[in-house]
């Protein structure tokens, strides 16, 4: 029992901690081949001063998102060792999948993107970008193709007995394509989207206000807000699909997700609350038969709750995965609303006026993380007692060789490891953003230097003669006052 | 049991399983002998040129791992996680080094101060050493079989992965990446430093001729069923006699100065030594030195024929692919160092 409960902490630890960073690889890069490609449509030498700034935040986040996604990778095989051999057919096929057509792309490419810019083409260089871009997107796929696997297993059935059982594919495609995978993929990769754009938004919104890089934080901002006003859209949609797939294919999940206990009755939908999971009452605003609703279109119709299933087949941590699944949706909604607020005021052209909001909008940064976090454990927690859903219990999942002392060992050495490496990544991401973007590059654009340049008989700077590229109907804001 | 050209399933995915170690083991082994080199060079000019020379490939070259790890999970699950779980201690070791040794690479450069430059040479040099030794030391426990009783239990202790034999592996792991490390740097360097490293590099050949003498010795003593394979099929003597000729040629062309050519054997001795692995253990992967009847082979411990046969589509549209990616990437970084605004 207590390797079980330190092999699960030491993999919701690494994984949680994994999950900062593929987000923000994935949002960022989606970021950068918009701004690389902006600049090699209009020549706007802004654009390209913004796509080498945020490259080099991308590559810290690369960085240490591979150095601690090899871990999870790890993992499976030295404490999750009869997991690994009951699903390796199944999952083991998306996980080569992964890194051969995503990782290779990925890191392939990386070196052209990072060290490239003086030894190939601008075009090859935008190839590289996207080739980068389109492996971290690719990996999503197939480690979401994994996991929806372990929520809906479809396309495979199960040899051997005991120690020796394990499931084996049956069809390829109704593994690929199982009852949630697309659900999740989507929900994840605009998560992701939200997670690189808020970030954007965060320091050109700082920089706004401190009054440095104005005209290129406009830029950066808008085409940041544009991209995570879709994507926070995209998560009502996506999260609605996903709720309802929980509902047919998860019904446990779901009942705990809303912490609704009674089979026969109409479910409620809180927008907050607690749980009393001893006296299995909810206490918090809720819309009556609102669950009922979203699920069967009918206030009263009956959804199946916590008590039609055994003590042994439910999640154990209901209160918890209700408070998770509801501060997701919270965040989900504050987003909708800033994002098209932000919209709103660029389309009447006061958004950079508005000081408060651009504070807003630098501290939102934490929402899409913690977002992501707490839909991640909602996910997973409520899969609980399940590590494949039905299948096997993740009791039985574990390591027989491995013993309490060497999980102490290495959750001792990952602690120690990701708190160095949290400081660091904050202390240098901190102090990149303090620098901004490439100061030498900025000074050519001041309007005092181009003057000079012309009196004194050199050719003007490329941004002058190029078209706006803004859209025609959006007049231009007023950078703020200082 | 499903075949193409009339090799069954399970022995091509050992085939490829054993191609994309023996990639990482070339690739990733150039750079972690360079790590392994790092404190060697005592000018903070001559560390950055080091450290550029593997800058734009090292992140790729260490995907081989993960591409490894995956295949081998997805190919044969049941070893995957037999010797995961068994060879934790060495494992988790290998993974805070990996961690180490790249945020080294990527923070290094991110502050001018001595102390902070000196403190992520010392962490890379280190980690790159670790990682040549433990991904030794989990071969020589692979060689020489481990405590695997019935149904996949453990029957020996924790500290059992520390024996002679494993160091001894690990030793020679870490001499051969320090040969074919330096025989690249010297492809990736100029003057005083591409002296200095012609130097080192001769050391390391002698180093590595020596820690490969002994474990071939012990080997021959010790590890009589590596050989049996050898002594029953003549023909395969082929392999030793080629690895025998590649590595006697690395010091020849290096006293010709043809680094290019010596780095082309130096990877073919690592392909040709990992060939000899995989012919002496075939048709096992983990050899119990409990009881041979625990023995976990490509048989017993493959996936399904179905998934074996998808994942061979896999290989066969993804290696041109990712062969094509690493082709273009060294043929854009070729040549010597050359730092620019972007460098570490």
């Amino acid at each position: 029992m207590e390797v079980e409960i330190l092999a699960r902490i030491q993999f919701a630890f690494t994984i949680a901690f994994h999950y900062i960073y593929p987000p923000l690889s994935i949002g960022l890069g989606l970021l950068m081949v918009i701004m690389e490609g902006l600049y090699l449509r209009t020549g706007d030498k802004h654009y390209e001063t913004l796509t080498k700034f945020w490259t080099k935040i991308f590559a810290l986040t690369f960085g240490i998102g591979v150095a601690t996604g090899i871990v999870m990778e790890f993992e499976f095989g030295t404490n999750w060792a009869t997991y690994s051999r009951y699903v390796g057919d199944v999952f083991g096929s998306a996980l080569a999948a992964e890194g051969i057509f995503a990782f290779a792309l990925e890191s392939g490419f990386l070196g052209i993107l990072l060290f490239g810019w003086n030894r190939v083409s601008p075009r090859v260089h935008f190839l590289a970008t996207l080739g980068v871009w389109l492996g971290s997107m690719f990996s999503a796929v197939w480690i979401v193709v994994a996991n929806s696997w372990q929520q809906t297993p479809t396309g495979y059935h199960i040899v051997g007995e005991g120690i020796h059982a394990r499931a084996e594919i049956t069809d390829f495609w109704a593994m690929v394509f199982n009852p949630s995978s697309v659900d999740r993929l989507t929900h994840v990769w605009n998560g992701a989207f939200l997670a690189g754009t808020f970030l954007v938004l965060s320091v050109h919104a700082w920089y706004l206000l401190k009054g440095k890089f104005v005209d290129i934080s406009q830029k950066a901002f808008k085409i940041a807000l544009s991209v995570a006003c879709l994507a926070s859209l995209g998560q009502l949609f996506t999260g609605h699909r996903s709720a309802d797939g929980v509902a047919h294919n998860q019904p446990a999940k779901l009942a705990t997700m809303e912490g609704h206990f009674d089979t026969l009755a109409p479910a409620d939908m809180y927008l907050f609350g607690w749980v009393d999971v001893k006296n299995q009452q909810v206490t918090g605003l809720k819309i009556p038969g609102g669950l009922s609703f979203m699920l069967h279109q009918k206030f009263d119709a009956p959804v199946t709750g916590l008590n039609a299933f055994a003590e042994k087949d439910r999640p154990q941590a209901i209160n918890a995965v209700f408070q998770f699944y509801h501060i997701m949706i919270a965040i989900g909604m504050a987003l909708i609303g800033l994002t098209l607020l932000g919209m709103l005021l660029w389309w009447r052209g006061v958004l950079f006026q508005q000081r408060w909001l651009l504070w807003v909008f630098v501290w939102a940064v934490f929402l899409p993380q913690i977002g992501n976090q707490v839909g991640w454990f909602t996910a997973e927690m409520g899969r609980q007692p399940w590590v494949v859903y039905g299948l096997l219990r993740t009791s039985d999942a574990l390591s027989e060789a491995v013993t309490a002392n060497q999980v102490w060992f290495s959750l001792i050495m990952f602690t120690f490891i990701y708190l160095l490496l949290f400081t660091l990544f904050i202390y240098l991401l901190n102090k990149k953003i303090q620098h901004g973007p490439d100061a030498t590059e900025m000074v050519q654009h001041r309007p005092g230097q181009e003057q000079m340049a012309n009196l004194i008989g050199h050719s003007k700077s490329s941004t002058s003669s190029i078209p706006n590229p803004e859209p025609p109907n959006l007049r231009t804001p007023e950078p703020p006052k200082p | 049991m499903s075949t193409f050209i009339g090799i069954d399933y399970p022995t091509w995915w050992y085939l490829i399983v054993g191609g994309l170690f023996s990639g990482y083991a070339i690739l990733d082994g150039f750079d972690l002998g360079a790590g392994a080199w790092h404190l060697f060079f005592k000018k903070e000019e001559s560390r950055r040129i080091a450290l550029n020379a593997i800058g734009p490939v090292w992140d790729g070259n260490e995907v081989w791992l993960v591409i490894g790890g995956g295949a081998l999970f997805a190919g044969f699950p049941v070893v995957y996680a037999t010797l995961f779980s068994f060879m934790y201690i060495p494992f988790m070791l290998f993974l805070a080094a990996l961690i180490f040794r790249a945020v080294s690479i990527e923070f290094r450069s991110k502050e001018p101060m001595k102390w902070w430059r000196q403190m992520w040479d010392v962490s890379y040099s280190v980690s790159s050493i670790m990682l040549a030794v433990l991904l030794g030391i989990v071969l020589g426990n692979v060689l020489q079989g481990i405590a695997i009783g019935p149904d996949y239990s453990f029957q020996g202790n924790w500290l059992q992965f520390l024996n002679p034999y494993a160091i001894m592996v690990g030793l020679s792991t870490l001499a051969l990446c320090m040969m074919h490390g330096a025989i690249y740097l010297t492809m990736k360097t100029e003057g005083r430093l591409f002296a200095k490293i012609t130097i080192l590099l001769r050391n390391a050949i002698v180093f590595f001729i020596t820690s490969f003498g002994l474990v071939s010795l012990y080997t021959l003593i010790y590890l009589p069923h590596l050989v049996e394979r050898l002594k029953s099929h003549p023909a395969f003597f082929i392999f030793p006699a080629l690895a025998f000729l590649s590595i006697a040629n690395i010091p020849r062309l290096v006293a010709k100065r043809r680094f290019r050519i010596a780095f082309l054997f130096s990877s073919l001795t690592v392909s040709l030594l990992l060939a000899l692995v995989a012919l002496g253990l075939y048709p096992t992967l983990l050899i119990s030195s409990v009881n041979p009847a625990y023995d976990i082979t490509i048989y017993n411990g493959a996936s399904s024929n179905k998934s074996l046969g998808i994942m061979l589509i896999f290989a066969a549209i993804g290696a041109p692919l990712v062969l094509s990616y690493t082709a273009f990437v060294f043929y854009t970084f070729r040549g010597k160092v050359k730092m620019d605004e972007t460098s570490y």
